[in-house]
């Protein structure tokens, strides 16, 4: 386990000197898979809510389906993605492919029923809970949606970290279709993935520790909204 | 209402994240095989062009097979690979405009230290792999339809072996690029054909040596092709060109003959003057 301690130490020396190569990565690792946290969150919190609220024929078994989506593949995303957003592809015009869009493109489907599946949970047993108080106030579909979004949004808050853990987590889907270009589309994972079949397999443990200190990070910002956020609440 | 407005606001700025940040401004695709690029000759090289002619290059390294794959899907403007049999077809099916040699260097055979199967020095590689495949030492292939594992495929085919009926048994396919098999056939002490340009450069070598050597039939050639911008509109036809023509210059060749990792020499230009 030498490697591991080299790794510790030059994790910490590639943080310290600020080098330019690194920090262009993980922004672009955070701008991609925060950008795709969000899009999965206004579709996937809307598609859990409707899910949650309403009861129709097959309802089970769109559960079911969007449950066994949450263990779709990166790689086999990243495959249909690229098929699409290829030259010869249905989307090849819009010259998307190799670009952070594509890979926003991407973890946004990948984690997408992540955000849906949970938060369908989250929400449906919120709202057994409270059935009986929106039946006395006579509210509408969209009342209840909106009012269990809104009493649910700290459990909802650690759905989308579930969703953003997976898309910063993943490199078979961004590698495919993003094709880990140096200052274009390599992320933390993708660069984790070249160290390591460059045998470079310190570079790439420290690389990997940098990937986990900024999901830390993540957590430690959104958990300080939270804890503020309730503090306010009840002061 | 102002939540509406907040609502709005996010998603005027999502969008504005997920777009892309920059035009394509005259960029260059190049589909690659990964040893140009894991050996570092691309950071050597594309300064020098971009410094030059101000043509950004952007690289995709992959196995020669899906790059050969990804231009037929018209993804990219030049195809950078070695493997010429497969090249030369996909010029002749109107993938690529033309195919040129462009540089070369070679294939050895790396094993452990203690050689098991007793090749160390050998320099006829047939005798070589039928002695690897008596022995019943381990072998990994990249089994990944790359370059390197066509090439592998043809030695086995001329040491009249057919590794694949031992699959799974002392021939181990990894299916994965020349970096990951090299990890994994390191990590189970198997023999593994490897480009020299990417053995130097490999950084977790252990104890691991090169062992087999030297052969005529071990040359690795690698040849650079203009994707058919008839075939396929969207190629930069004119930056791809201008690529081909600086790499296949007296100036691209004397660079690419120039670099060096660990002071040897990775890889031979041989343009047609």
């Amino acid at each position: 386990m030498q490697d591991f301690g080299e790794a510790v130490g030059m994790a910490v020396s590639l943080v310290a000197s600020g080098d330019g190569d690194l920090i262009e990565i993980v922004l672009l690792s955070l701008r991609v898979s925060l950008t795709a946290t969000a899009l999965s969150c206004v579709v996937g919190l809307l598609l859990g809510a409707v899910l949650a609220v309403t009861r129709f024929r097959g309802r089970q078994a769109v559960i079911v389906a969007v449950n066994a989506l949450m263990g779709l593949p990166p790689v086999v995303v990243g495959l249909l993605v690229y098929l699409h957003l290829s030259r010869a592809g249905p989307l090849g015009f819009l010259g998307l492919l190799y670009t952070p869009t594509a890979m926003i493109i991407a973890q946004t489907l990948l984690i997408t029923p992540i955000v849906t599946a949970l938060s369908r949970q989250v929400l449906e047993d919120l709202h057994s809970e409270y059935a009986e108080q929106f039946r006395s106030f006579c509210l509408s579909r969209g009342q209840i949606v909106r009012a269990l979004l809104w009493d649910a949004r700290y459990s909802l808050l650690t759905v989308a970290l579930a969703g953003f853990g997976r898309a910063i987590a993943e490199v078979g889907a961004v590698i495919i279709v993003g094709g880990n270009i140096d200052h274009l589309t390599r992320v933390m994972t993708t660069a984790i993935a070249l160290e390591t079949s460059k045998g470079d397999l310190a570079l790439a443990l420290a690389l990997g520790l940098v990937l986990m200190a900024i999901a830390l990070a993540v957590n430690v910002v959104v958990q300080g909204v939270r804890l503020t956020a309730v503090r306010h609440a009840y002061a | 209402m102002r939540t509406r407005q907040t609502v709005l606001a996010t998603a005027i700025a999502l969008v504005a994240l997920a777009l892309p940040a920059h035009a394509k401004d005259g960029a260059i695709l190049v589909q690659s095989t990964t040893s140009t690029a894991n050996s570092g000759l691309y950071d050597y090289l594309l300064p020098m062009f971009q410094d030059k002619t101000g043509i950004r290059v952007n690289v995709v390294a992959v196995g020669t097979g899906q790059a050969i794959k990804n231009a037929t899907n018209c993804d990219g403007d030049v195809l950078l690979v070695h493997a010429k049999p497969a090249e030369e077809a996909f010029v002749a099916e109107g993938g690529g405009v033309a195919r040129t040699d462009l540089m070369y260097n070679d294939f050895v055979i790396v094993g452990p230290a203690d050689d098991p199967a007793g090749v160390g020095g050998m320099t006829d590689v047939e005798a070589a792999l039928d002695k690897i495949a008596g022995s019943g030492a381990l072998f990994a292939s990249r089994g990944d339809d790359s370059g390197t594992h066509k090439k592998e495929r043809a030695l086995w085919a001329e040491a009249g072996i057919d590794p694949t009926t031992a699959s799974g048994g002392w021939y181990r396919e990894t299916g994965s690029g020349m970096g990951a098999t090299l990890n994994t056939g390191i990590g189970m002490g198997a023999y593994v054909m490897t480009d020299r340009a990417t053995w130097i450069s490999f950084a977790n070598k252990q104890d691991y040596e090169i062992q087999v050597q030297g052969d005529e039939d071990l040359f690795n050639q690698y040849g650079v092709i203009l994707v058919n911008p008839e075939k396929c509109p969207s190629v930069n036809a004119e930056g791809g060109q201008a690529f081909i023509d600086w790499l296949l210059s007296a100036e691209g060749q004397a660079a690419i003959a120039d670099y060096r990792v660990a002071e040897q020499q990775l890889f031979f230009p041989n343009a047609p003057q």
